[in-house]
């Protein structure tokens, strides 16, 4: 059935479709990983500035490259799935 | 189902030419960042007042914040040598980001991949210059690729990769967060602002709109933050990178 429905596409337009669904793929996968590792950064972060509120600006600059750092491993899954092109 | 015609990547981000060699939007707001940040020091620090007013308070709360919250943080007294190069470029990228939110602009200049490699380079090669003046070519190469208690047969492996972390992904990671997080914001508001159009023209789906229309209030809002956490960070990093290759890890 599936099989007949592809046969029965433009090949072009089947190209396309598996292209944006390979994009899906891609940024969907790439954040997945820092997604937790910004949960875990952040929510360390938090456990500090309550236990020590007096370090908050201290913790609150590491906290931000600690972010940018795990951020930037979404980031080229953002760029990459712009790179895959049809 | 809304007829929603989602414009392709290219009409989001390129821009028509209207100037002698290519002369356009992005060109223009890099024009306005470097000339207002000029503008606040130039202007600002021309005739230093006991009292601040005016420009020169901006100048000296930029200063203070990119001297107190980078350079102290990161390098400590000896990277003051850094500090008028570091808030220029944090008010150079905080300009060129928060056009991004300016009614009739609304384009990041920093969401093209161009000037953003370009300030990571400038980043590469300073860091890098450091070293080398600091701690000597040899020591510098080996300091920056053998990390400190790696035994040694997973040198094979740490080398490698260590030289590819910090030759390669550091600069190419800098420009490329910059570039994406302001791309992603732009292609974000973009995506609500067609839903809002889309949805203004269906009568059903009319009582839809107001949430989607506060969303992209609500995520303009936000644009501004990433405008100025991103400078922030670039600025930040580039400090870290430097003050890594100041000194050899021990």
């Amino acid at each position: 059935m599936l099989l007949r429905l592809l046969a029965e596409q433009d090949p072009g337009e089947l190209e396309a479709g598996l292209t944006a669904v390979g994009r899906g793929i891609v940024y969907g996968g790439a954040a997945i990983g820092p997604g937790i590792g910004i949960g875990i950064v952040v929510g360390n972060a938090i456990e500090a500035m309550a236990r020590q509120p007096e370090s908050a600006g201290t913790v609150r600059t590491t906290m931000f490259l600690g972010i940018a750092f795990t951020e930037a491993l979404a980031l080229f899954g953002f760029v990459l799935s712009f790179i895959i092109s049809g | 189902m809304l007829a929603l015609e989602f414009p392709p990547i290219s009409h989001l981000i390129e821009w028509p030419e209207f100037g002698p060699g290519g002369f356009n939007k992005v060109a223009a707001t890099y024009v306005f960042a470097a000339l207002a940040t000029m503008l606040i020091f130039v202007v600002g620090g021309a005739r230093p007042k006991l009292v601040p007013t005016g420009l020169q308070n901006i100048a000296e709360v930029g200063v203070d914040f990119v001297r107190n919250q980078v350079v102290m943080q990161t390098m400590g007294a000896e990277g003051l040598v850094f500090l008028p190069y570091l808030t220029c470029l944090f008010f150079f990228i905080f300009f060129s980001n928060i056009v991004s939110v300016v009614p009739g602009i609304q384009f990041s200049a920093n969401a093209r991949m161009a000037v953003p490699l370009i300030l990571a380079l400038l980043t590469w090669i300073i860091f890098n210059v450091v070293g080398v003046m600091k701690q000597g070519p040899l020591r510098y190469l080996k300091n920056s690729i053998i990390p400190p208690g790696v035994p040694v047969f997973a040198l094979v492996l740490v080398v490698p990769i260590e030289l590819v972390s910090h030759f390669l992904v550091k600069p190419f990671s800098l420009a490329v967060r910059l570039f994406a997080n302001m791309l992603a914001g732009h292609l974000i508001l973009a995506t609500f602002a067609t839903i809002c159009a889309a949805l203004f023209s269906k009568t059903l789906a009319l009582a839809i709109l107001p949430f989607s229309f506060a969303l992209l209030i609500g995520l303009t809002g936000f644009e501004i933050l990433v405008g100025f956490l991103q400078a922030f960070i670039f600025t930040i990093l580039t400090g870290v990178y430097i003050a890594g290759t100041m000194h050899a890890e021990h």
